[in-house]
C-alpha cells in the first residue's frame, strides 16, 4: 500500500478449489459439548418465567430495575439488594428482519428479532426475542407495543424460551 | 508527557486481503512482519518485543492461536504477547505496542496482526454464534448480523436517517479500494446498487457489509532515540485510548457508541487534541458496515451526533474533502480480516502521514491522524493518534 512496495504477498485461492480438493487441506469437526449453569441470578429469573413472570433485580443506590437480573450492580460495583416483577408488555426499541439463520444459511420466511423495553424496568433495559404475528413485516416500527406470547404451563422448563416470542398489541 | 518515552512507528507491512489465501496465518504473518522490518531498515535481531493481534480462536479453530503464531511474527525466543478484543483488536494491538516501548521496558516492537477466516465453513460467520450469552441469547437463534442490524436501525430511528445517505459511505470506500493494490472488493458502485442489493437482516444489505476475509498487517514501534537513528520521517504515536462496555448489549441505547467517545477522549487529552474535526486531517474509522463509519465518525467526535451523514452526503469525506475517512478503502473496498483490519488503518494512517499513499494519497499538508476499530459485543473501542 505504501507507494515504496511493489509486490504485496499472498495467493488468493477460490473457495472451490478447496470444496473439490484442487488444493491439499485437512479438515476436523470438533465434537465438544457444552452445558452451562445459569447461574444465581438468572437462575430465578428463569424459574419464574416458568411462574409466567418477568423478574428484574434493583439497585437501592442508582434506583435501577434491572432485566435480565445479576447479583451485583455494574455501575455502583455492589451487590443488587432487591427484587421486583416487571411487565410482560413493553415497546420495540429497535429491530431487524433476517433472512439470514444462525449459520448464515438463508431463510424463505423471515425471522423478526427485537430488543423489547419491559414496562416496568428502567430505561434502555432491553432483552432480546423473536417478534410474531406481525402482519406485514414493512409494517414493524420502533416503538410499537408488543405483549409476551407464553408456552403453556405444562410445557415451560425455566427457558428464556418459555416466552414463545412477543407480538404486536394495540394500546 | 503520557508514558516515559515517545513512540514512533517507522516501518509498515501488509498482505493482499482475499477471501481465502493459500497461506496459512504463520506465513501470512510472517509476510507482513518481514515487509515492516524491511521498510524500516531494521532486522528481526534488531527488535526486542513483539505483540500478535489476532481475533477468535474458532475462526482458525486452533487453539492457542497467539502461540501458534508466534514464529511467524517474528516472536522466536523473545517476550511476545498476544491480545484480543474482538474487532477492536487491529488497533488495540499497536496500543499495547505503544506501552511496550512507552513504558521504557523495550526500544523497539514488533506488532503483528493476522486473520484467516476462511478455515472455518461453511461460513465462518458461525463461529460468531459463540459469543452470545449461552442462556439468555443463544437459544433465541442469534445471529450476527442480526446485532447490526439492531443498532443500524436504532441508529437510523434516532436521528432519522435514510438509507441512501448511509448507503453512500459503501460507495464511496469501495470507490477508495479501487487505487489499494491490497484490495478483495474494490468496485465503482452505486446507491442504487446498495439499495437494490439482497436484503440478510433488514436494514442490512448485501452492500451494507464488508466481506470476511484472510490477511496480516504489521508494524514497527520503536523508542525515539531508535527512531532518530533509523528514518529522518518518523510517525508518533501521540494518543492512545480504549475502553469497554458491558456484554450486556441489550441494556444500552445502541444509537451512539460512547465507550468509543471515552476512548477517543482519552487520545485526544493525551494528544493535546481540542477540536478533533479542525485537529485531525484524516482518519480511519472502523467500517466493517457502511453506517458503522458514521457511528465511529460520531463517537470520535469527528462531528455531531446524527450529523456524519450530512458530511458524508456533502462530500467533506471525500479523500480531497475537508475530512477524508477511509482513504484506503477500509473494511467495505479492501475486505475484513478481523485483527489485520484494523491494523491496515494503522498503515493507512502512517503511509497518509508520511505522503507514501500513492494513488491514495490525500492532498494537502497532513500532520495529524486518526484510526479506529471496535468490536466485542458493540462494546469495545480503541483509538490510535498519530502525528507527523
Ligand atoms: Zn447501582
Amino acid at each position: 500500500m505504501s507507494a515504496k512496495i511493489k509486490h504485496f504477498p499472498g495467493e488468493p485461492i477460490e473457495t472451490r478449489e478447496f470444496r473439490e480438493g484442487k488444493v491439499l487441506t485437512e479438515s476436523f469437526k470438533p465434537k465438544a459439548k457444552y452445558a452451562w449453569s445459569a447461574g444465581i441470578a438468572v437462575s430465578r429469573f428463569l424459574e419464574e418465567l416458568k411462574n409466567g413472570r418477568i423478574i428484574a433485580s434493583t439497585c437501592s443506590k442508582c434506583k435501577r430495575i434491572m432485566v435480565p437480573p445479576r447479583i451485583y450492580c455494574e455501575k455502583c460495583f455492589k451487590p443488587t439488594d432487591g427484587w421486583t416483577y416487571v411487565k410482560d408488555t413493553g415497546v420495540i426499541n429497535t429491530f431487524s428482519v433476517s433472512f439470514l439463520a444462525a449459520d448464515a444459511t438463508r431463510l424463505k420466511e423471515p425471522i423478526v428479532v427485537a430488543i423489547i423495553d419491559l414496562d416496568g424496568a428502567s430505561e434502555n433495559m432491553g432483552i432480546v426475542h423473536r417478534i410474531e404475528e406481525y402482519g406485514d413485516w414493512k409494517e414493524i416500527k420502533i416503538g410499537m407495543r408488543v405483549k409476551a406470547v407464553w408456552k403453556p404451563p405444562e410445557e415451560r422448563v425455566g427457558a428464556i424460551t418459555d416466552i414463545k416470542y412477543f407480538k404486536p398489541v394495540k394500546e | 508527557m503520557f508514558g516515559k518515552k515517545r513512540v514512533a512507528i517507522v516501518g509498515a507491512g501488509v498482505t493482499l486481503f482475499r477471501r481465502n489465501l493459500k497461506e496459512t496465518g504463520k506465513e501470512l504473518s510472517y509476510h507482513a512482519a518481514k515487509m515492516a522490518l524491511e521498510q524500516a531498515g531494521m532486522e528481526l535481531r534488531d527488535i526486542q518485543s513483539v505483540v500478535m493481534g489476532t481475533a477468535p480462536d474458532a475462526f482458525d479453530g486452533v487453539h492457542m492461536k497467539g502461540e501458534y503464531l508466534a514464529d511467524g511474527a517474528g516472536a522466536y525466543h523473545k517476550p511476545y504477547t498476544r491480545v484480543f478484543v474482538g474487532g477492536g483488536t487491529g488497533v488495540f494491538a499497536p496500543l499495547a505496542g505503544w506501552w511496550h516501548v512507552a513504558s521504557g521496558q523495550f526500544d523497539t516492537c514488533l506488532v503483528v496482526c493476522e486473520e484467516k477466516m476462511s478455515s472455518c465453513y461453511p461460513h465462518p460467520q458461525y463461529a460468531f454464534t459463540t459469543i452470545f450469552d449461552p442462556v439468555l441469547e443463544r437459544p433465541i437463534g442469534m445471529n450476527l448480523i442480526w446485532i447490526f442490524a439492531l443498532e443500524m436501525n436504532r441508529y437510523m430511528h434516532k436521528h432519522n436517517i435514510k438509507k441512501e445517505d448511509i448507503a453512500l459511505v459503501s460507495v464511496k470506500n469501495k470507490r477508495n479500494a479501487l487505487d489499494n493494490p491490497i484490495a478483495q472488493l474494490a468496485a465503482n458502485i452505486t446507491v442504487e446498487d446498495v439499495l437494490n442489493s439482497e436484503v440478510m437482516a433488514w436494514p442490512v444489505q448485501r452492500l451494507d457489509v464488508s466481506p470476511t476475509s484472510d490477511g496480516a498487517a504489521a508494524a514497527v514501534l520503536v523508542s525515539e532515540d531508535v527512531a532518530k537513528e533509523v528514518t529522518d520521517n518518523p510517525i508518533w504515536i501521540d494518543g492512545v485510548g480504549w475502553c469497554i462496555d458491558s456484554t450486556q448489549w441489550t441494556n444500552r441505547d445502541l444509537y451512539y457508541p460512547d465507550y468509543v467517545e471515552y476512548a477517543a477522549r482519552m487520545a485526544y487529552k493525551m494528544a493535546g487534541i481540542k477540536n478533533p474535526p479542525k485537529e485531525i486531517d484524516v482518519a480511519e474509522p472502523y467500517d466493517p458496515f457502511d453506517y458503522k463509519e458514521l457511528h465511529h465518525m460520531e463517537g470520535l467526535l469527528l462531528c455531531k451526533k446524527g450529523e456524519a451523514p450530512k458530511l458524508t452526503r456533502e462530500g467533506v469525506t471525500q479523500r480531497d474533502g475537508d475530512l477524508p475517512t477511509c482513504p484506503s478503502g477500509g473494511l467495505l473496498g479492501c475486505g475484513n480480516p478481523i485483527a489485520a483490519a484494523g491494523m491496515m488503518k494503522v498503515c493507512e494512517i502512517f503511509w497518509q502521514l508520511r505522503g507514501e499513499a500513492g494513488k491514495r494519497q490525500v492532498p494537502g499538508d497532513l500532520r495529524t491522524g486518526v484510526a479506529q476499530a471496535w468490536g466485542d459485543l458493540m462494546q469495545y473501542g480503541s483509538v490510535i493518534v498519530l502525528r507527523r
